[in-house]
């Protein structure tokens, strides 16, 4: 609720009128201000409908479905599950893969499969591979929402090198369809062994200048630090997962503890917020857990490349996708936070619900809560730190 | 620290930090731009890429695998039956035709390039090429017709077609008025009549109009 | 213009018109040439290309992007305050170019030669936050509001710094009048006031510290008044779409823009003049003379033009109350320890 400002009676004779005699005060109103669908940093058509005082922010009403393309309803129709798959994939457009893990594991556990151990570790380093990618976007436009033009065209050059090993893989650099049920669409071309590790040695120097010239920046930590603080108990309040929740201090990470896929066999662990610039939970902290994790994806695509088994990746590829009736809710952590798929199978080849659990959508629910009594130029870094992204936001 | 050590610092971190940033900026000057000039220079797509579908409808055998295996509906496949007397050749990889294909239109602005069309082809006749420059001026170029039966070749398949059923159902009615005539027992073990009949396949549309999908 | 004395009252009104459009015609070529100097900088910072495709290497690009602009729809949203909408970028080119008057160029170029001309361009570049209160006000659109507000607040307050780094150059060379303090620092680079000035070796070598303070801050301060990145709260294009130009489209625009290049030269050519030895040749008086003086005064504003280009494509943007901040607690007690020392070191 917005809080209304009320003035003793003898002053005001009808509201918005100013009195400007000595002693007397000058009555303000608040301004309601639209950061519309159209912006240049809102990410994606989100509407933001701003309630502020001066510039101080009194209160923030996100509005949301302005990409809604009924992901759910779709999947209903479809012929069998592997066609929802490309559906998956446009949820999440920054991070496709991610999502098609989440959706494939759930179906895999309905189906009660073994994936051959190749298919594991393929799946693990694309993941990881896709997170550094999204990671990119996420502070290259987080840079662009606090002035730094430059930051994001290097974080796309690196990304550049991430899409050619996809393309190189699968065939497609944004939207893949590469993991099926049961397997992939396509092993590993010879060359991509190579390239990957290529890639892992030329991208950890590039992390070091990005953070020289951006995250280490004193006008970007004054920006950044104690802004839009995110208390733990609100974090888990709100159920706010991903680098949202590591960089309040919890050190929660679904990959650690909710184990799928070869997690547990590779040596890696989760970043977490110290509070280091400010406090624990601002926005430069979630930003530096955003960095780490892309230093630490590299460090397991390295063991993941040198671990990798030999094995047909379509052995265990069903001929015909039809589950038990029953349902299964299955998660996963996507740069972004915690995926889920709930779905209900009632025996035949058709999902019956398939339902999306998103993290930025629960993530967006935040944002009034921590932006209150800042400044629209917090906002603006706070709803970038939040790293929505609208096709997942509205599915 | 004390206010003004706080103070100083703060003014030292910004300087000093400025100046990093500063040097890594400039000496981007000097790294050679990761351009490429298109349309003048043209990036090389890998062997795996997924863009334009083409089909090879020379080898299609009308089977319908990648129409249903499309999440999108893009595909629009309508067959009609060949009689015995028809020969419609074999595919490359030697499997018989026994389908007239009068419309394969794909929808290529409604295609999703997931490349699920690929795999279920018996024939490997529907592939995704590298070509990605194919815009157009007006949308309905967009819809490929594939086909290359003209609609001579429809009609006269379509009569084919229409002239055997009613032969066969004249036979069938024949033989069934012989065989109630001849009145058999019913331990007769009927034998298995032979199929001179393709499997069934969709029954065609009798609009037989090529291009709309 | 003590030449022209014997002229009768029309031809001298011709000859004022005439002379004091060459520094239009100057800001016309230059800002052609800055704006494509800035994007090619900007993207080769970046690793990519920028303009390539009209004439060579895209040279022909700003004349492209004039004709482009000259030939738009003029827009005026029907909720705007015609009047005001349609003075605004005028009065902000005005207060930028009235400042040109008092620039030296050259010996024996100099528009005015007053008496009191770093005060005068102090005073007479404050028009441009009437003209941008106007642009963000008649928009009528909250946007711009904000953006004009910040903008007003911001170019005030640093007003201060400006003038401060301006008294410390006077008190110097004891002179407004901006010809007498280049002639001050004449007799090569080590002359410069920057480096102390034609002073005595040791008033020189203690002065210099607070020199170079004082440039390094005259500049910070000059990047305020122009609201280049880090300071360019006004228009920020990730906050406010573009600040308080936003409903503006076609000359109008191109106007502004102008206006802002303008002002860019303007602070660059103030702090050369007073600081780094105006049209003075650094090597004494090799390679100078009047034509020469017009060459280095250029070549020096556009070295200075170049930072201000490479620190917005480097640096993020600040807050409002952090820009205060840095003005009120920053600049202006550095300066007022650099005024107290350099009139203590003067004075000895």
């Amino acid at each position: 609720m917005i809080e209304t400002k009320t003035l003793p009676t003898e002053y005001v004779t009808d509201p918005g009128a100013i009195k400007s005699s000595i002693g007397k005060t000058l009555r303000t109103d608040e301004m309601i201000i639209n950061m519309g669908p159209q912006h240049p940093s809102t990410h994606g058509v989100l509407r933001l409908e701003i309630v502020v005082d001066g510039e101080i922010i009194v209160d923030v009403i996100p509005h949301i479905g302005y990409l809604h393309r009924c992901f759910e309803k779709h999947a209903e129709h479809m012929i069998n599950y592997q066609q929802v798959i490309p559906y998956c994939d446009r949820l999440d457009y920054c991070a496709a893969i991610n999502e098609e893990h989440s959706y494939v594991l759930a179906v895999e556990r309905m189906l009660k499969i073994e994936v051959p151990e190749r298919v594991e570790y393929i799946r693990v380093i694309m993941a990881e591979l896709q997170r550094i990618a999204s990671h990119l976007i996420a502070v290259g436009t987080f840079g662009i929402d606090a002035g730094a033009f430059t930051p994001f065209l290097y974080a796309f050059h690196d990304r550049e090198r991430i899409l050619s090993l996809f393309e190189m893989t699968c065939g497609a650099r944004l939207l893949y369809n590469y993991f099926w049920i049961g397997g992939l669409s396509h092993d590993l071309p010879p060359q991509f062994v190579g390239k990957a590790k290529e890639f892992c040695t030329y991208f950890k120097p590039r992390i070091k200048e990005f953070n020289d010239l951006l995250t280490f920046n004193e006008i970007f930590v004054k920006r950044t630090a104690n802004v839009g603080v995110l208390p733990k108990d609100v974090a888990i309040n709100y159920a706010c997962s991903g680098p949202m929740l590591r960089g309040s201090g919890i050190n929660w990470d679904l990959r650690r503890d909710d184990p799928y896929s070869v997690y547990h066999k590779i040596e890696w662990e989760p970043k977490i917020g110290k509070g280091e610039m400010g406090t624990v939970g601002d926005v430069w902290d979630r930003h530096i857990v955003r960095m780490r994790e892309m230093e630490e994806s590299v460090k397991i695509i390295e063991q993941a490349l040198a671990a990798l088994p030999e094995g047909n990746v379509q052995a265990a590829i069903p001929k015909r996708i039809r589950p038990d009736a029953g349902e299964i809710y299955t998660r996963t952590e996507t740069p972004r936070g915690e995926l889920g798929f709930y779905i209900i199978s009632d025996g035949s080849g058709t999902p019956y619900r398939v339902k999306g659990r998103s993290p930025a959508f629960v993530n967006l629910s935040v944002l009034p809560d921590i932006s209150r009594g800042g400044m629209i130029a917090d906002l603006v870094l706070i709803a970038g730190s939040v790293d929505i992204v609208l096709g997942q936001v509205d599915r | 620290m004390t206010a003004v050590g706080i103070y100083f610092n703060n003014i030292w971190l910004a300087l000093s930090s400025i100046a990093i940033g500063m040097r890594i900026t400039i000496s981007h000057l000097f790294v050679k731009n990761v351009t490429t000039q298109y349309p003048d220079f043209k990036l090389k797509m890998p062997e795996r890429a997924r863009n334009r579908l083409y089909v090879n409808i020379d080898d299609c055998i009308g089977c319908d695998q990648c129409s249903m295996a499309c999440p999108v509906d893009c595909i629009t496949i309508e067959t009609i039956k060949s009689t015995p007397d028809q020969d419609l050749g074999t595919t490359s990889t030697g499997q018989k035709k026994r389908l007239h294909v009068p419309v394969f239109d794909i929808d290529i602005a409604k295609c999703c390039y997931c490349g699920l069309c690929v795999p279920p082809c018996p024939t490997d006749c529907i592939v995704m090429t590298d070509v990605y420059e194919f815009s157009e001026f007006d949308r309905q170029n967009l819809i490929y017709n594939f086909s290359v039966m003209t609609s001579q070749d429809i009609e006269q398949a379509r009569v084919k077609l229409k002239k055997a059923e009613e032969e066969a159902a004249a036979k069938k009615a024949a033989s069934a008025a012989a065989a109630k005539a001849a009145a058999p027992p019913p331990a007769e073990k009927p034998a298995g009549p032979p199929q001179s009949q393709p499997p069934s396949t969709p029954t065609p549309d009798s609009s037989g109009q090529p291009g709309k999908s | 213009m003590e030449a022209f004395q014997n002229l009768g009252f029309w031809e001298t009104l011709l000859v004022t018109v005439v002379l004091s459009a060459l520094p239009l015609v100057f800001i016309l070529l230059y800002a052609l040439v800055t704006i494509y100097l800035e994007m090619k900088v900007a993207a080769h910072m970046q690793d990519r290309l920028a303009y390539m495709r009209t004439g060579w290497h895209g040279v022909l690009q700003p004349i492209a992007d004039f004709i482009k602009l000259l030939q738009k729809e003029d827009i005026i949203s029907v909720a705007a305050d015609r009047k005001l909408f349609i003075l605004a970028p005028y009065i902000v080119f005005m207060g930028t170019y009235a400042a040109y008057a008092a620039i030296p160029f050259s010996s024996i170029f100099i528009g005015s030669n007053i008496d009191l001309g770093a005060f005068f361009i102090v005073a007479v570049s404050s028009l441009v936050v009437v003209g941008i209160l106007m642009a963000g006000w008649a928009s009528n659109n909250k946007w711009s509001i904000f953006g004009a507000v910040r903008s007003a607040a911001q170019m005030v307050s640093y007003e201060i710094p400006t003038a401060l780094a301006l008294l410390i150059a006077v008190m110097i060379t004891g002179s407004l009048n901006l010809q007498e303090v280049t002639q001050f620092q004449s007799g090569g680079i080590q002359n410069w006031l920057i480096f102390g000035g034609p002073l005595p070796l040791l008033q020189k070598i203690l002065v210099i510290p607070f020199t170079v303070i004082t440039f390094l801050i005259l500049f910070v301060a000059s990047l305020a008044e122009v609201n280049r990145t880090p300071f360019d709260l006004p228009e920020a294009e990730s906050e406010l779409v573009q600040g308080y130009f936003t409903e503006y489209s076609g000359m109008r625009w191109a106007l502004f823009y102008v206006a802002e290049y303008a002002n860019m030269f303007l602070v660059a050519g103030v702090a050369v003049a007073l600081f780094l030895g105006g049209w003075e040749s650094p090597f004494g008086s090799f390679l100078s003379g009047p034509i020469w003086g017009m060459f280095w005064f250029v070549i020096k504003g556009m070295v200075l033009v170049f930072v201000q280009i490479w620190l917005r494509w480097t640096l993020p943007r600040l807050r409002v109350d952090q820009l205060m901040y840095i003005s009120w607690k920053v600049l202006t007690p550095f300066l007022f320890v650099c005024i107290i020392a350099i009139g203590l070191i003067l004075v000895l």
